[in-house]
């Protein structure tokens, strides 16, 4: 099944995980092109929303919908529209960036051949290909995992604090692959602390707190303010 | 796509453990360990207590596959990398079965040192029917991996793993393992008792069946959270 949608629709989600609520009826809408941002404080329940969306947890409550389609009726299929960077890296320590590489494209169904080199160049990492990921710095892990989510090209590119780790430079070239992902059609939501890099780059923001949704707003320009009012000092 | 994706999986492990042979010696070196020390307390004057050798060869065969569940598992927990494969578009119980031939193939490996070595400390029979004996190997070694893949991927990411692995695993592999030191001993028998080898290895066979239709159905739903 060929499956592909240009908006994200949350619709009322919930999420318990026993007696504590991460999420409590949440509704947003993002669309491609937009750079949707995630802020909170800790414990806001981002990364929960995050994990709903890449399909890896399913709401108590409420429906997520690509497109008009509901998750479940989706299915595996949906899952190759999907590219999730979170803070931990999902890369082998053991194997080199090479062969992380080959093996996610592998396992999305892509020929590594004509792919891994370009994302190899892209991170920076051409002449460190066949170097165990274990022996490079979180920056290089990070720029690999980069590459790694979006091998597939997909449609909704999650990522949960993507800044971790990297210097200025680093985060400006993160920045920048970002809005030209929105600029090539792509619905992208970004879960950051960093309200100074969140700030100029995202194009919606979203306040949580509390697994509440506090905003729903187009970004403008003083979104530090703007947090500090509606969720306090940042 | 569901055989290709258990095969890269596979693969990927295998690759993995070649690079540092870390579960490999380790699961060995327990195996190992675990024979000298019975071979030690029960061997005397070169003769071990009738059907011992078949009792330590599942006992080593489960406390070193255990170990191997457990480590296999914490690589992918390390950088959450079992996510990243759940996040895939490959059908998930792919993954499970991926994760299960590289089991397999690993207490192949520590059972190939095994059973040579028990049939020398413990002066045992056990290449008399070596078609038999390796299928009541295969059928106890799937029966066990079987399971104790589902749990230790279902583990993954529970804070006291380690303890529940255990826990959770002996109780409900109990059958498959009494089948399988049933079935070894009637090959040590004298003369060998073929036909309850055979019945034995038909038992494991349907635990088997069960143990992996249950575990290829349950596999998705337990891994969403």
């Amino acid at each position: 099944m060929n499956v592909d949608f240009t908006s994200v629709q949350l619709v009322d989600v919930s999420r318990h995980f026993g007696r504590r609520r991460a999420l409590s009826h949440i509704s947003l809408r993002a669309s491609s092109g937009d750079i949707l941002g995630l802020l909170g404080p800790n414990g806001a329940g981002k990364s929960t929303l995050i994990t709903i969306l890449a399909t890896l947890a399913t709401p108590s409550g409420g429906e997520v919908r690509y497109g008009d389609q509901p998750a479940a009726r989706l299915g595996a299929a949906l899952r190759i529209r999907i590219g999730l960077l979170a803070h931990e890296l999902h890369l082998y320590p053991e194997l080199s960036a090479r062969q992380n590489l080959a093996f996610f494209a592998q396992l999305y169904g892509l020929d590594p051949r004509p792919i891994v080199e370009p994302a190899l160049e892209s991170a920076g990492l051409a002449d460190r290909a066949d170097d165990a990921v274990s022996g490079f710095s979180r920056g290089m892990r990070q720029r690999l995992a980069l590459e790694r989510a979006l091998l597939h090209r997909p449609r909704l590119v999650l990522f949960d604090e993507p800044f971790t780790g990297l210097d200025d430079r680093a985060s400006a070239v993160v920045a920048d692959r970002l809005r030209a992902l929105a600029a090539g059609g792509a619905i992208v939501v970004l879960a950051t602390h960093d309200l100074d890099l969140a700030d100029g780059l995202v194009t919606r923001v979203a306040l949580v707190r509390n697994g509440k949704l506090v905003s729903d707003e187009r970004a403008s320009s003083g979104l530090r303010a703007r947090y500090r009012a509606l969720i306090g000092a940042a | 796509m569901f055989f290709r994706t258990a095969w890269l999986v596979l693969r990927k492990d295998v690759a993995i453990e070649v690079k540092s042979l870390e579960v490999l010696t380790t699961t060995l070196f327990f195996a190992i360990a675990c024979v000298l020390i019975f071979a030690f307390a029960f061997v005397k004057n070169g003769q071990a207590p009738e059907d011992a050798a078949a009792g330590i060869l599942w006992i080593a065969i489960a406390f070193s596959g255990t170990l191997a569940l457990g480590r296999t598992f914490e690589r992918e927990r390390y950088a959450e990398t079992l996510r990243a494969l759940l996040l895939a578009p490959a059908p998930r119980p792919a993954l499970y079965v991926g994760k299960l031939l590289g089991m397999l193939a690993l207490l192949a490996s520590a059972e190939v040192l095994l059973v040579p070595l028990i049939a020398f400390l413990f002066q045992a029979a056990l290449f008399s029917r070596p078609v038999l004996l390796v299928g009541i190997l295969a059928g106890g070694t799937v029966g066990f991996s079987a399971v104790g893949t589902l749990f230790a991927a279902m583990l993954v990411r529970a804070r006291s793993r380690d303890v529940l692995l255990p826990i959770l695993l002996y109780p409900i592999t109990i059958p498959v393992i009494i089948g399988g030191v049933r079935g070894t001993a009637a090959l040590l028998a004298s003369p060998v008792d073929e036909p309850s080898a055979i019945m034995w290895i038909g038992i494991l066979a349907a635990f088997d069946v069960v143990f992996v239709t249950l575990s290829l159905w349950t596999f998705e739903p337990l891994m969403t959270e």
